[in-house]
């Protein structure tokens, strides 16, 4: 539960962090009034800014909490890693790639070059379904490897995470759509109102797209094995 | 008026309960006066605050009840006086805390002169294996479990051979000999629970786990099993012997080994 | 004393109508049954909640008939009673209190109180209403499926769980798990509406710190339950692999009933961590809205302030913050190693500090208060003397040597239900004797309410004291019958008897809750806006119940903190939180 734990303890100290300016040490009883600054000034961030910040906190926890449950299982003495499927690395680029477009359509909407936009969505939505594909073949080359059991672990929690993990991708790629269409029907003299609406859809999906990233990259480090030295040392503290 | 009567009553009745119940623990039969001792101080520190916290409520709702054109003072904090209850808090806490680690050091250091005894729950039934001369438990694995081999001991282990085995029957332990019991299920969670005891600890499938304890008094007491498993779980029940070193050594001669209840088994298949 | 016009700041401008986008209803079913109005979803939780509540309350009067009467009843053989038992547990836990307390009270409260028009995703909203309901069925068709619900107790151990031993093993525990896993997903669509509308749908003025506290006890639990929740997600949905497609995550190898099954190297311990990572913020997403609603409850009751707002709005958080740390206080006797019993007793008895601060200003309060007691008043003390009693007994739990002996024995069961079931269904009461006049315009009738408190009340302290003495001898929890216990003396069966008939007296004392519930709807006193001269801004809506969008034209403004009760120098022992300040008389 180490990684659970390390990640609820960055949760408190961001939220430590922001409760630390909300002058939670004035005495409100002694303030009668409105002053200018209270809630008074458009807010910096939208409310769907902030929900899917939340809605990232909350799915964080649930990738935090598989990695948690994946390496206290490959603690177990029957535990055999098996081999990565090499196209992994492959899909592991296209997410990457789709990432990366998603920033130059958010740049691109910034600067209100509508072509950009549509271009960097398609490459993004493209690479995307590259990467679930990607995905796909892996689950399939293991499945041919004949090595396939449901009873075997590292078999079970590798379908698991990457299975997860695709949901999330594909609920993104429904937002990612919605977003793709409104920057299509978006004539170039549509009104600053509507590009920015549509500014604000794609910088959405683009967090959400680099938390996606964030996520694969680590559970990724996790299946190639490249973190055991980490978890071993973590354990070596425990014990 | 009625309120504050009721919750002084609460607070009364609760006390000429715990004075008067027949319903206490039960007399200790190991080395853990210990917790005892812990549970009467944890007893005492929270039943003071429980009857300050209901009585002082009590009080107000008595002395400040609404009355025609009365009103409330106007305080809106006193950081003193929180500081000073968060201490006492504090202390109390500790109080009750220290205590019970220098306990919980005590109850997971098994002393050097255990006797090692295994207990294998599977539903709905308790078995018990001792080690025989040589003083080891022979190795054990799931895999192993077959009708002639119910504990599942591994065949080839020299260590195991001698391992005596009770199967549906009481287990017998020496009065004053610290024992240390090795838990071990083959199906779901149980938990090797007697109350006189007062230990006791889950048994989980795929792992041992363990504690200790030392009996102190001469009897038969009851096994519970404290972890529901199933249909069964209020049936698994069991006993446990505690008796003088001779009686133990005598009833230790009369138990199968391993090897023993296997043989009859080997002589039939050479048939 | 101080004098309240010396901060006053002079900028008071009419509130901007920032309009959000409000949805408008069309017709008779958009209006009512497919809101997206956060009140009608509150009171469709509500109403729903409380309904698989009351199935919950009949399966605990016919397991205590069990356990006082063994016998008596047929039909009630071991597995039904697991099954009972388990369902009992989750509905109560789960389906009734988290539901109730967040997507009821939540709702109904969050936009009110701080003066919003509804939640910011009014949409996602209505879906997480309907997700519960669809939990909520499938939990229910977990009854009529062959075999019956799973009776693996609400902490659906593994290997047990799934295993053919228990009941429900073939359908009940899947079902059970697939209801859980919609009802974390339709928690969180509501959890991040009531997390994102505290955050930015306060009107202006509405500071953190003016903020009642029953919106920070309900906002504290929804972020913890957005962050354990997922906990038992990813158990759920192991543990459904386990079951359906034969995975190892939690099986060992195991051999039942003589049998070797195909499962081998998982750990029963993984899930037990993540069950608890889960079940103890549980316990905190509960209690710290009671803890809010109570604190309301006092203040306005008692005519004063709640003493030491800014302690109790720390503690809130500090409670918070420490549940994630103390999960492991559930597992002292799974065999986990030792060194974590000292870390876990230290950080659960710690946890008592901020807690115990809380009780400390609920009853300073009341001291030189003008105390009415009211039916949500009565509540409120009821509450106050159980959850101080459950919260003591918690220290004899949380203590790890201590809590060998009594682990999985009738003290813990007498435990939880006074601390977490019996004082949040308390809570619950008081905040809709309460809330209900502004919900419906009309006051519960107040004779009904007295004596379904004083029945309530009573009856539950004395079904759950003396079960702390039974769990003290040593009988343990969830046995279907005690049968002969050599160290049992046979006067137990009499307190036992003695329990049964005082569980089916409060079953039927809930039935008058209900009926003065309905009966008031239309028979009830008209209440008025403000019926308790309460400060708040849901008490100063132009319209009760209020209307959609609640404010009318103009939002409120908070000009002040939630507690000006009995403020020197006002005319009235109250000053609603959007009323102006008194400009300085030069």
């Amino acid at each position: 539960m180490v990684v659970t734990v390390i990640f609820i303890a960055l949760i408190a100290i961001l939220a430590g962090w922001w409760l630390s300016r909300q002058g939670l040490t004035a005495k409100p009883w002694l303030e009668v009034g409105v002053s200018g600054d209270a809630r008074g000034a458009e807010p910096s961030v939208r409310p769907t800014g902030i929900g899917l910040g939340a809605f990232l906190v909350v799915a964080g926890s649930l990738f935090s909490l598989l990695v948690s449950a994946y390496s206290m299982r490959k603690g177990m003495a029957d535990w055999q890693s098996l081999p990565m499927p090499t196209v992994l690395w492959f899909s592991t680029g296209l997410l990457i790639m789709s990432s990366v477009s998603l920033q130059t359509a958010v740049i691109a909407a910034r600067r209100g070059e509508h072509d950009a936009i549509r271009f960097g969505l398609f490459a993004a939505g493209a690479a995307s379904f590259g990467f679930l594909a990607g995905q796909l073949l892996a689950w399939r080359e293991l499945a041919a490897s004949g090595r396939f059991t449901a009873a075997d672990p590292s078999i079970a929690f590798f379908y698991l995470l990457t299975a997860l993990h695709g949901l999330h991708v594909l609920g993104g790629l429904v937002a990612l759509c919605r977003t793709t269409i409104k920057a299509v029907v978006l004539s170039a003299a549509c009104t600053p109102r509507a590009l920015g609406a549509l500014a604000r859809s794609v910088k959405l999906c683009a967090v959400y797209w680099h938390f996606l990233l964030l996520v694969w990259l680590v559970l990724f480090s996790f299946l190639m094995r490249w973190t055991d030295d980490l978890v071993a040392f973590c354990r070596g503290l425990l014990t | 008026m009625r309120t504050a009567v009721a919750l002084a009553l609460i607070v009364l009745g609760s006390v000429v309960f715990h004075l008067l119940s027949p319903w206490w623990w039960t007399p200790i039969a190991s080395n853990w006066a210990y917790i005892d001792d812990t549970i009467l101080i944890t007893f005492w520190i929270t039943g003071v605050v429980f009857a300050a916290v209901v009585l002082f409520m009590a009080y107000c709702v008595f002395r400040f009840r609404h009355r025609e054109g009365s009103r409330a003072a106007y305080q809106p904090e006193s950081t003193r006086l929180e500081w000073w209850l968060s201490i006492g808090t504090g202390i109390g806490v500790a109080a009750m805390l220290a205590p019970g680690l220098v306990v919980w050091h005590q109850f997971v250091t098994v002393p050097d002169d255990a006797v090692t005894v295994e207990v294998v729950g599977q539903q709905w039934q308790w078995s018990y294996r001792l080690p025989g001369a040589d003083g080891r438990l022979g190795a054990s694995h799931v895999a192993y479990v077959s009708p002639d081999n119910p504990l599942g001991i591994d065949p080839k282990d020299p260590h195991g051979q001698d391992d005596v085995i009770v199967q549906g029957e009481p287990l017998h332990l020496e009065l004053g000999k610290p024992v240390k019991i090795l838990l071990r299920s083959l199906d779901v969670v149980h938990d090797f629970y007697v109350p006189e005891f007062r230990a006791k600890m889950d048994m989980i499938p795929g792992t041992v786990t363990y504690y200790w304890f030392t009996p102190t008094r001469v009897g038969t007491f009851e096994v519970l099993c404290a972890e529901l498993c199933g249909t069964g779980h209020s049936h698994m029940r069991g006993s446990v012997v505690v008796e003088l070193e001779s009686e133990h050594r005598t009833w230790l001669l009369q138990q199968k080994s391993f090897a023993q209840l296997r043989a009859p088994v080997r002589a039939d298949a050479g048939n | 004393m101080t004098d309240d016009t010396s901060n006053v700041i002079q900028s008071l401008s009419v509130a901007e109508v920032a309009d959000v986008e409000l949805y408008h209803p069309k017709s008779w079913i958009t209006k009512y049954v497919f809101s997206q109005d956060a009140k009608i979803i509150a009171i469709q939780y509500s109403i729903t909640a409380l309904s698989i509540g009351l199935v919950a309350l009949v399966m605990s009067w016919l397991m205590r008939l069990q356990l006082g009467f063994p016998g008596l009843l047929s039909f009630i053989d071991a597995d039904s009673y697991y099954q009972f038992m388990t369902m009992h547990g989750m509905i109560m836990v789960i389906y009734l209190l988290t539901a109730l307390f967040l997507g009821g009270f939540g709702n109904y409260l969050i936009p009110l109180m701080l003066g919003a028009r509804d939640m910011v995703f009014p949409y996602v909203n209505m879906l997480s209403y309907w997700v519960y309901l669809l939990a909520v069925l499938v939990l229910v068709a977990s009854f009529f499926v062959p075999g019956g619900p799973t009776g693996a107790g609400w902490t659906l151990y593994p290997p047990q769980a799934i295993l053919a031993t228990t009941p429900g093993k073939q359908w009940g525990i899947i079902v059970m798990l697939v209801s859980l896993m919609l009802f974390i997903v339709g928690f969180t669509m509501g959890g991040l509406n009531y997390v994102v509308t505290v955050l930015q749908g306060r009107t202006r003025g509405m500071t953190l710190l003016r903020m009642p506290l029953t919106v920070w006890g309900i906002f504290t639990a929804t972020v913890l339950a957005l962050l354990a929740f997922p906990a038992l997600f990813v158990g759920s949905v192991m543990m459904l692999l386990d079951r359906v497609i034969g995975t190892s995550f939690f099986m060992p190898a195991i051999v039942s009933m003589g049998e070797q099954l195909p499962y081998g190297g998982g750990s029963p311990i993984l899930f037990q961590h993540l069950f608890w990572f889960f079940g103890h913020p549980e316990v905190y997403i509960v209690a710290l809205p009671a803890f809010g609603i109570i604190s309301d409850l006092i203040s306005t009751h008692a005519r004063k302030n709640i003493f030491g707002y800014r302690m109790m709005v720390w503690a809130l958080v500090a409670i918070g913050a420490l549940s994630f740390l103390v999960w492991a206080h559930h597992m002292y006797v799974s065999g986990m190693h030792p060194a974590f019993g000292y870390f876990f007793a230290t950080t659960t008895l710690i946890i008592a500090i901020p807690t115990a601060i809380k009780v400390y200003n609920w009853v300073l309060t009341l001291w030189r208060g003008d105390i009415h007691l009211t039916v949500p008043m009565l509540y409120a003390l009821a509450f106050i003397v159980t959850f101080v009693n459950g919260g003591l007994t918690g220290l004899f739990l949380g203590n790890v040597v201590v809590d060998v002996p009594l682990s999985d024995t009738m003290f813990v069961v007498a435990h939880f239900h006074m601390v977490m079931g019996i004082a949040p269904i308390f809570a619950i009461f008081g905040g809709i004797y309460h809330w209900y006049p502004k919900v419906t315009g009309r006051l519960l009738s107040d004779t009904l309410g007295k004596l379904h408190f004083w029945v309530t009340f009573l009856g539950a302290y004395a079904i759950f004291f003396p079960l702390h003495y039974v769990g003290l001898m040593g009988v343990p929890r969830r046995y279907y019958e005690m049968g002969e216990m050599a160290f049992v003396p046979p006067s137990t069966a009499t307190l036992n008897a003695f329990i049964t008939v005082v569980a089916l007296i409060v079953g039927a004392a809930q039935l008058v809750f209900v009926f003065n519930l309905v009966r008031s709807l239309r028979r009830g006193r008209p209440a008025g806006g403000n019926p308790w001269g309460a400060t708040t801004l849901e008490w100063q809506t132009p319209q009760t119940p209020p209307g959609h969008g609640n404010w009318g034209k103009t939002l409120p403004v908070a000009y002040r903190w939630a507690y000006d009760y009995s403020v020197p120098g006002a005319a009235q022992d109250f000053l609603p939180q959007n009323q102006p300040p008194v400009p300085r008389t030069a």
